[in-house]
């Protein structure tokens, strides 16, 4: 035998083989597959952005303490994020994040990370030459604009905090979270 | 681990293969393999510190070819071979094919007996220490100077944890690199941040 599974089979073989351990996987990967499609989605940061947007008490709440300040509107983080630290940007300051070493994000807040972020071009680039980066990605930024990367290499969990676009101030809270985006609150785009 | 995945300020690769609205997965499988290491570690066969490192141990050519969940499933195989939850031929039968797992670890680590806390505004520079199992430390940041930005509670010790030896939770300093400092003359301006465990770092002189 040389030849190398398929993926799928190989997929197929070690569900098979947790089962038959008497790890019930079924249930649990219906349950899972569910809260990554549906619960974990950019749309719970876009809630958070807009509400720190409107309402400056909140704001410093969450810069001061991320994951209490999240709870407040209901958003749970897994256990082995146990720190939210919020990165907020303004006209002269971009933060962005990323994880050389693997792909960590903040997913149950900001979604899971797309492709291009677990991608080895990313990892390996984007602390070296963000302004780079950030540019074949469609954002050039004006030299005035200092670049801050965050690594995420720890239980911390990291999100950007974007500038208000001046048009939406005074906007709902529901129709402020419509503008803001997953690329946004990772940094690689400014709204 | 000096491994192949330890890839911030490598050079060579092309332009970040971006697109706007970018999924997460791009087949069911995908789905499956992440929900099903994630239930392997909520059933307490494994903790998130040796998934990792059971990534970074694949071989290298291996790792670097692989598909981002490919690695999650090699990682998931392997630790469940490890843990005696299945034979790697069992695996390979129910799969009609080689099944490629990672390779063994080396040894971990317990907490760094002369650590000391740091705080906000404080100099600090990364030890200059090669650690063959699981660490937290990527290796550009290797013997560099920064300043503590950010201080947070105690985690797992990511070098014991990943590895069944006992250790003490550590807290983790916001280290502030400047990128020139990282790489002289060989880097575009930033601030560079990188989370680092207490057991990682001296005080500046």
């Amino acid at each position: 035998m040389t030849r190398i599974a398929p993926i799928e089979q190989r997929v197929a073989a070690i569900q098979g083989a947790l089962d038959a351990h008497g790890l019930d996987t079924s249930k649990a990967v219906e349950e899972l597959t569910h809260l990554a499609e549906e619960q974990w989605v950019p749309r719970n940061g876009a809630r958070v952005v807009a509400k720190a947007w409107a309402d400056p008490a909140f704001r410093k709440r969450l810069l001061a303490n991320g994951r209490d300040a999240v709870a407040e509107l209901g958003l749970a983080m897994p256990k082995h994020h146990r720190h939210l630290v919020v990165l907020e940007n303004t006209p002269t300051l971009q933060n962005v994040i990323c994880c050389t070493l693997c792909s960590c994000t903040a997913f149950t807040i900001i979604g899971l990370p797309p492709d291009w972020y677990k991608d080895l071009e990313y990892r390996s680039r984007v602390v070296r030459q963000s302004r780079t980066v950030l540019k074949e990605m469609g954002t050039e930024l004006p030299p005035e604009v200092e670049i801050r990367v965050w690594d995420t290499t720890t239980d911390t969990r990291y999100m950007v905090l974007p500038v208000q676009p001046p048009e939406t101030i005074g906007w709902p809270e529901e129709k402020l979270a419509e503008v803001v985006t997953r690329d946004g609150m990772i940094g690689v785009a400014r709204l | 681990m000096d491994g192949i995945h330890d890839l911030g300020g490598k050079q060579g690769f092309g332009p970040v293969r971006y697109t706007l609205n970018a999924g997460a997965f791009h087949a069911e499988w995908e789905k499956r393999v992440n929900s099903l290491y994630a239930f392997a570690v909520r059933s307490g066969v494994f903790n998130m510190d040796e998934y990792r490192h059971a990534i970074e141990r694949m071989e290298p050519r291996h790792y670097l070819t692989a598909s981002y969940y490919e690695r999650s499933l090699t990682s998931l195989a392997t630790l469940c071979v490890e843990k005696g939850i299945v034979t790697h031929e069992e695996l390979e039968r129910r799969a009609g094919g080689v099944f490629p797992l990672a390779a063994e670890s080396a040894p971990g680590r317990t907490n760094v007996a002369t650590r000391q806390a740091f705080k906000v505004g404080n100099a600090v520079r990364v030890r200059s220490e090669h650690v063959p199992g699981h660490v937290r430390m990527p290796g550009y940041i290797r013997g560099k100077s920064g300043i503590v930005v950010g201080v947070t509670p105690a985690y797992p010790f990511p070098d014991a944890h990943a590895h069944s030896i006992e250790a003490a939770d550590e807290p983790t300093y916001d280290v502030r690199f400047r990128s020139e400092d990282l790489w002289p003359d060989s880097a575009e301006p930033a601030l560079v941040h990188v989370g680092v465990f207490e057991s990682y770092l001296e005080r500046a002189v």
